[in-house]
């Protein structure tokens, strides 16, 4: 196996484009040694058996403060989602019994039939986001109008936080994400603002219940033995995962779904004629997404193993290319192509296993809500400029556009 | 077909629950619930996807049972 090292993020030839040389890994080296930006060394696999097995593997997790984990970056710049920092720690157990008794209580509000109790109000929000971007006229920016705040006012809902405070959200999560734009300082500000906030909310919850998620996840708990109730500090560390992990990736999901669909416009159309295949379309849109990040979700090696013949010591940090994964031909037949009928569509978009995206049944909801709205209200739609000239923002989660200019 | 389900391993996705309704449900908890272990021929293919799709591989097919 030849052992070329190749630096992270791989190049994109085009926001909507995947970097060829993931085919050549996939075949040649689908176990690589890669260099970070931090100078640091690890691997990555690309091929859709292994990023699979690893992240399904109940052993293993993402790297976390004092695991001696590749960095991403040297300084530690890179936010809250970027690495493990004791500053940025959750209190979200990561692994074995105590991760899964987390994971059970808060999953009880992600069941899909909650999901689909949540598409109603969800609906009205994308219907009335979409009548300020109409009334102020041709062409609107897809992202600004739509993709990013939709999916905090879903947060917000979530959580029972006040809708006036959804500004404040919107603050706080561009500062934990968006590493370009904020200094450290900020960054660390805003973690620190946000605890607080929800601090005073979860005291707010327990004196006065309401329907959200903190609120249910405090009376539920109440009739659970005191060791497997949430304490405050997993309470906010749930609230507060929520914001990161579901906003970035959503609001980017959002414009790159309308991206796609609208760069090979006979993808609308054949929507527009069938909406039953809005739910294999959103599928098809989240494997075909070359976005998913730079770098994949990682996982830290705790204890040696062997990958399909290649010994991986303890210690060693290794990223999961999902994007790659979701183009591996010994999976999807005509990988290369979108097809909006696809199905079965196991992609790994969502990861795999006991960690894969607590929140997935909700991103569903919510990207089947706007393509839904999207093509009921604005059949017409088009991208006001060329797919070549879409612009492409480096998120820490997942990538995404930085407009998504569109008329009708 | 045979259908089983590994609660232990389920994650709760609840993409089973939306593919094919008429076999699986999900508790409070999200945990998968089989309501249907010998699903009619007419469901196979729903099942199948709900199968394949499972983040958790939580789903065992036996299509010769």
């Amino acid at each position: 196996m030849s052992e070329s090292v190749v630096r992270l993020p791989i190049p994109t030839p085009g926001p909507l484009y995947p970097p060829a040389e993931w085919e050549r890994l996939r075949e040649r080296c689908p176990v690589a040694t890669v260099e970070l930006p931090s100078g640091d060394r690890a691997k990555f696999v690309s091929r859709y058996d292994h990023v699979r097995a690893l992240l399904s593997d109940p052993r293993f997790s993402r790297p976390r403060a004092g695991d001696d984990a590749a960095r991403v970056s040297a300084d530690g710049a890179g936010g809250v989602a970027a690495d493990a920092s004791p500053e940025y720690e959750l209190a979200i157990p990561e692994n074995g019994e105590p991760h899964l008794r987390w994971r059970r209580q808060v999953g009880r509000y992600f069941t899909a039939k909650r999901m689909a109790a949540l598409r109603p109000d969800m609906t009205k929000t994308a219907e009335a986001l979409l009548d300020d971007m109409i009334e102020r006229g041709r062409p609107g920016d897809l992202k600004a109008a739509l993709g990013f705040p939709l999916p905090v006012y879903v947060i917000c809902a979530l959580l029972g936080a006040p809708a006036e405070d959804r500004d404040r959200f919107s603050h706080w999560s561009d500062a934990f994400l968006n590493v370009s734009r904020f200094s450290q300082e900020e960054t660390k500000a805003a973690f620190i603002g946000f605890s607080r906030y929800m601090t005073e909310l979860i005291a707010a919850k327990r004196a006065d219940p309401g329907e959200d998620l903190l609120s249910m996840l405090i009376v539920e708990g109440a009739a659970l033995p005191e060791e497997e109730r949430l304490t405050d500090a997993e309470l906010l560390a749930t609230g507060m995962g929520l914001l990161v992990a579901g906003h970035e990736t959503t609001a980017n999901m959002i414009g790159k779904m309308a991206a796609l669909l609208l760069a090979d416009r006979s993808r609308w159309e054949q929507l527009l004629a069938d909406p039953s295949l809005i739910r294999t379309a959103v599928e098809e849109v989240l494997r075909f997404d070359a976005n998913l990040g730079g770098f994949g979700i990682r996982r830290y090696l705790s204890e040696d193993i062997d990958l399909d013949g290649e010994a991986l010591p303890s210690g060693t940090t290794v990223f999961c290319g999902m994007s790659a994964a979701n183009r591996d031909e010994r999976v999807f037949d005509g990988a290369d192509k979108m097809d909006l009928t696809r199905g079965p569509n196991p992609h790994l978009t969502f990861g795999a296993g006991p960690h894969s995206c607590l929140g997935q049944a909700l991103a569903r909801t919510e990207l089947q809500v706007v393509l839904e709205v999207l093509l009921r209200k604005l059949p017409t739609l088009e991208l006001a400029v060329s797919a070549e000239e879409l612009k492409k923002v480096e998120g820490l989660l997942v990538g995404g556009l930085r407009e998504v200019p569109v008329r009708w | 077909m045979k259908v089983r389900v590994d609660e232990a391993k389920c994650c709760g996705a609840g993409q089973c629950a939306l593919i094919a309704p008429e076999v699986f449900d999900q508790r409070e908890d999200g945990i998968v619930v089989l309501l249907e272990p010998g699903p009619a021929p007419d469901r196979h293919s729903a099942v199948r996807e709900a199968a394949a799709v499972c983040p958790a591989a939580a789903i065992a097919l036996d299509e010769d049972a």
